[in-house]
């Protein structure tokens, strides 16, 4: 009985009209959040979710919101799609378009579920005759412990960012010591200490013994991103006593040792290694003439697989990116400082295909779909 | 006569249309009208001295026209010519607009709006500056309407400022006097610049003199504004477009000074402008311009073409065309006499080819698909629409189809003259934007979509007024305007949905994200989302007809939110267009349809005609 009501329910177009007008209230309120929010936080709260619990601020008043989640109405809709074909349509072949449009679609929203999940970012900064194998995340950052040592390639241990917070004590076995977190700052400033003031720097030892750090609140735009710091500590027979300041300022490892081992420490974005190399050859920045509007930008680069001997040379420029390996190599920005140096934005995106697809699937469909009825009417007209 | 009276209006208004093809007359002899023709380089592209003048005009006063006190009108062209030619007369006339309140009290210029010369604002420079370098830190979407007015009347005294300084220094007061001067101190000045540098003893009078007839020009040089004098590079053979500061920095190093042959062009201009000589003035122009055929025939065509193209002003004849066959088809809906309904449907046809004709010559000028812009795109919906309501009306004449097109090509004609008053409407394209592939396809097809679902939202409306007002809603009317809407719904929902999913693979294309939940996607979204609500409904019967046509009007707000809505957030990737006083319009337009589904909602008993009312009639007297 009640299962016969819920299978009427899951395939009602009831549900279906629910499930649409449910998304734009929801893409509304996303859409109005971004204001005050940010682009990033109101995606995961808004459109990445199962349930909504958040706030708008509207005239200075915050107003709570409380509603299904963008994953809950993806979902419901998935289930009332697949339930509709099933239990109502049948085959027919009066109804191929509208077959195919509604797979489309279905294509489309499984797609962007597997995008969200599946889909990396990063990025990779390069002057003009740098090569690098590895990107850096957009968003995200890593402790990196590097030892160093005669052989080709060092010995790097990097403990992700969900390991880096207050109290936390991080065992290694390829590091001899342990390391706690003291101090974690999501976003942060650092200053240098005047040589007169009585102030102690943050650290104990290294660069952080002259500087002091300001924490700042964790940014919400896209356009630019987080500067963590955080005081660490070593712990360990050999190793040194005392507390470290680590942060995206300091560029520089810091250098320690621990017994006869040599160790330099690094807080940085987050690196994402490749069995290849890319090498910039030569950037350009082209504008209209007279003005600073950017015209196009271009990236040569040189790509260099030592597993597949390949070493080839491939133009990267606006609304042209390089596909390799699984990711793809978008011109993404350039240096206003420096004009030798562009940025790549490296996607890897498994899905990325779904929305290909989706597309042609629902435009051939739709088409299809309404050219049947639209000659059916006319034939329908004409018999009058 | 009936029989012959709709092509007859058609005729007249034709002849009206090709009447403003001849040559504008002449103002006290100068035939500013060549002179605009003249090209230039401005803001990365080349363009007609008449588009300079109306591009620096729209930054000055928003509004590409000069309207003086006593109510003489300048032509665009005219008033550059005295900007550039006689500029201590420019900086006397009334150009410049301040209106805000808190501004005309800092400035002490009295009360309600006041047209100020540069001369008058003169005292308070200093003053303006430091407000407008205070409120620029802000970014624009927070600043209050008093720091964009400041904002807005320094810009335009900047503009106006290096405007002048774009021929000469403006302290020379022409450009040939200020070439004499040039040319009198470079020779003396260098001599005893050599013998200083050889340790002989030299006239120190004479280079001073040179150092600071140079630092005049270097200043002017770098502040000059549009690119005036075209210069083929020796070294690359590529043309560049310099003000004449720059191309002496180029050839300071000969002492004989050849200037190019633009600069002598300009000369002869100027004296005969100052001398009030009309005939020397226009000769100095022809001369010129056969120079520039020659020369550099590519540029100077493309500038005709423009030139041409503003004054024909083809979208604003269109619009007052739309105008007259939308009140024509207002009449023959309640007339119902059929020359007035042909008359309007011919009105219509000829309005909608002007405003294809303006489309197709601005994307030969540009070399870009249609819509480029948030300016060209309210061009193209309103295209759009038209198109759909000739189709619709050769299938169902009833003049109801006259009426929408004609409505929608009004409507989107007022708003795309309002949006090219906040500037250059064929500006170049940002790197990402350059790509004519994805505007033809994803921006195109987004606003045949946007147009179609307006065209649904109107003939909603005309259902709900007929209904509600008229005794004109029958059973034959009401059941083609369901149908029409209907069909009209299936374009645009195949459309949105196309043109959306583009857009999210041209990002993918160009940064790897097919979808960021920006404004302007979900804008795209909603209406998507819409429109299949509007067909579920309908499919499903879940709503009544009358249902249908308010579900069809609410359409029409939600384009316009994706539309303009968005872009007012003043965030995201897509925030083209800040559009301050478009907010108020926004919210009267959202108002104005919450009303008609107001009266859409209405019971029955208030409709004064209804197909549902007529068979329902016999119960209620049982």
């Amino acid at each position: 009985m009640w299962l016969d009501k819920l299978i009427n329910a899951l395939t009602s177009i009831r549900l279906t009209v629910v499930c649409l007008a449910l998304a734009i209230v929801l893409v509304f309120l996303g859409t109005l959040a971004q204001v005050d929010k940010g682009i990033f936080i109101v995606q995961k709260e808004f459109f990445q979710s199962i349930i909504v619990i958040s706030d708008l601020r509207i005239l200075n008043h915050k107003i709570p919101i409380i509603f299904p989640g963008g994953y809950l109405i993806g979902l419901i809709l998935i289930i009332n799609l697949i339930a509709v074909h099933f239990k109502r349509f049948g085959f027919h072949p009066q109804k191929i378009g509208l077959l195919l449009t509604h797979f489309g679609i279905l294509v489309l929203l499984v797609g962007q579920i597997l995008i969200d999940h599946l889909h990396i970012e990063s990025s990779i900064r390069l002057v003009e005759g740098e090569s690098k194998n590895y990107s850096e995340s957009y968003t995200r950052c890593e402790l990196a412990f590097v030892k160093i040592s005669d052989a080709d390639s060092d010995t790097v241990v990097s403990i992700p960012e969900s390991y880096l917070y207050k109290g936390n004590v991080i065992r290694h076995p390829q590091m001899p010591y342990e390391i706690r977190i003291n101090e974690y700052y999501e976003n942060s400033q650092i200053e240098r200490l005047s040589a007169q003031s009585n102030e102690r720097g943050a650290a104990t030892l290294g660069f952080g013994a002259s500087l002091r750090v300001i924490p700042l609140p964790p940014v919400t735009t896209t356009d630019r991103r987080n500067a963590p710091s955080a005081i660490i500590e070593l712990i360990g027979n050999n190793a040194p006593k005392g507390t470290w300041l680590v942060s995206f300022f300091i560029d520089d490892g810091q250098t320690f040792r621990v017994g006869n081992e040599q160790w330099q420490m690094f807080l940085r974005p987050e690196r994402y290694y490749k069995p290849y190399y890319i090498t910039l050859l030569d950037f350009t920045h082209e504008k209209y003439p007279g003005t600073d509007i950017p015209k196009n930008f271009s990236s040569r680069v040189k790509l260099t697989n030592p597993q597949t001997k390949e070493e080839r040379e491939v133009l990267i420029y606006m609304n042209n990116p390089l596909r390799y390996g699984g990711e793809t190599y978008y011109q993404g920005s350039f240096d206003p400082n420096d004009d030798r140096v562009s940025i790549l934005q490296v996607v890897k995106n498994p899905a990325w295909t779904t929305p290909y697809i989706a597309c042609a699937l629902v435009g051939f469909g739709m088409a299809l779909h309404f050219i049947l009825k639209l000659s059916a009417f006319v034939k329908e007209q004409k018999k009058r | 006569m009936k029989k012959w009276l709709p092509y007859f209006i058609v005729l007249l208004l034709g002849l009206w249309v090709l009447a403003s093809l001849r040559p504008p007359a002449t103002k006290n002899g100068f035939d500013y009208a060549n002179f605009g023709k003249l090209p230039a380089l401005l803001n990365g592209r080349i363009q007609p001295l008449d588009s300079v003048s109306r591009n620096c005009l729209l930054q000055i006063r928003s509004k590409p026209s000069v309207r003086l006190k006593n109510g003489e009108t300048l032509l665009p062209s005219e008033w550059l010519a005295e900007v550039l030619f006689n500029p201590s007369k420019a900086d006397d006339r009334e150009i410049f607009v301040v209106d805000h309140p808190e501004l005309l009290g800092l400035l002490k210029l009295g009360e309600g709006k006041q047209l100020v010369s540069f001369n008058q604002l003169r005292p308070h420079f200093a003053e303006i500056e430091k407000q407008a370098q205070r409120a620029q830190q802000i970014e624009p979407a927070r600043r209050t309407t008093f720091e964009k007015q400041v904002v807005k009347l320094y810009t335009g005294l900047v503009v106006f400022q290096k405007l002048k300084n774009s021929l000469y220094p403006e302290e020379y007061g022409s450009l040939e006097t200020a070439i004499n001067d040039l040319k009198a101190n470079l020779a003396p000045g260098l001599e005893a610049f050599r013998a200083k540098e050889s340790n002989k003893q030299f006239n120190q009078d004479n280079l001073n003199k040179l150092v600071q007839t140079l630092q005049k020009w270097e200043v002017a040089s770098q502040m000059a504004y549009p690119g005036l004098i075209p210069v083929i590079e020796l070294k690359q053979g590529n043309n560049q477009w310099l003000s004449p500061g720059e191309v002496l920095n180029q050839i300071i190093h000969d002492e004989s000074l050849n200037f190019p042959r633009p600069i002598d062009a300009y000369i002869a201009m100027n004296v005969a402008y100052q001398k009030n000589d009309p005939n020397g003035f226009n000769k100095a122009v022809a001369d010129y311009q056969q120079w520039l055929a020659t020369n550099f025939p590519k540029q100077f065509s493309k500038s005709k073409s423009e030139s041409f193209f503003n004054n024909f002003a083809p979208f604003a004849k269109a619009r007052e065309i739309y105008l007259l066959a939308f009140l024509f088809a207002c009449i023959s809906l309640f007339n119902l006499t059929e020359w007035l309904r042909k008359s309007s449907f011919n009105i219509l046809a000829l309005a909608f080819i002007l405003h294809t004709f303006g489309i197709i010559y601005r994307m030969t000028l540009e070399g870009r698909p249609p819509v480029t812009n948030l300016y060209s795109s309210a061009v193209f919906v309103g295209w759009t629409i038209a198109l759909i309501g000739l189709i619709v009306e050769r299938a169902y004449p009833y003049g109801i189809s006259v009426l929408v097109a004609a409505a929608g090509g009004f409507a989107t004609q007022i708003i795309a003259h309002y949006l090219s008053l906040t500037g250059d409407t064929m500006e170049v394209l940002r790197a990402v934007l350059d790509t004519n592939f994805w505007l033809a396809t994803h921006v195109v097809t987004i606003a045949l979509g946007y147009g179609a679902v307006y065209v649904a939202g109107l003939f909603a409306i005309v259902y709900i007024i007929l209904g509600v007002f008229t005794k004109r809603l029958t059973k034959e009317i009401a059941l083609l305007l369901n149908r029409i809407v209907y069909g009209v719904m299936c374009f645009a929902i195949l459309f949105s949905f196309l043109g959306t999913v583009l857009g999210g693979i041209w990002a993918d294309q160009s940064w790897g994200r097919f979808w960021g939940w920006d404004p302007k996607e979900n804008g795209a979204l909603i209406i998507v989302l819409w429109t299949a609500i509007f067909l579920h409904c309908r499919w499903g019967k879940l709503v009544s007809e009358r249902g249908l046509m308010n579900l069809a009007v609410f359409g029409n707000i939600v384009t316009t939110w994706s539309w303009f809505g968005v872009n007012m957030l003043g965030v995201g990737l897509h925030s083209y267009g800040f559009m301050d006083t478009a907010v108020f319009w926004l919210i009267l337009f959202i108002a104005s349809q919450l009303v008609i589904i107001g009266l859409g909602s209405l019971p029955l008993r208030f409709w004064k005609s209804h197909p549902e009312h007529t068979s329902n009639k016999s119960p209620q007297t049982v």
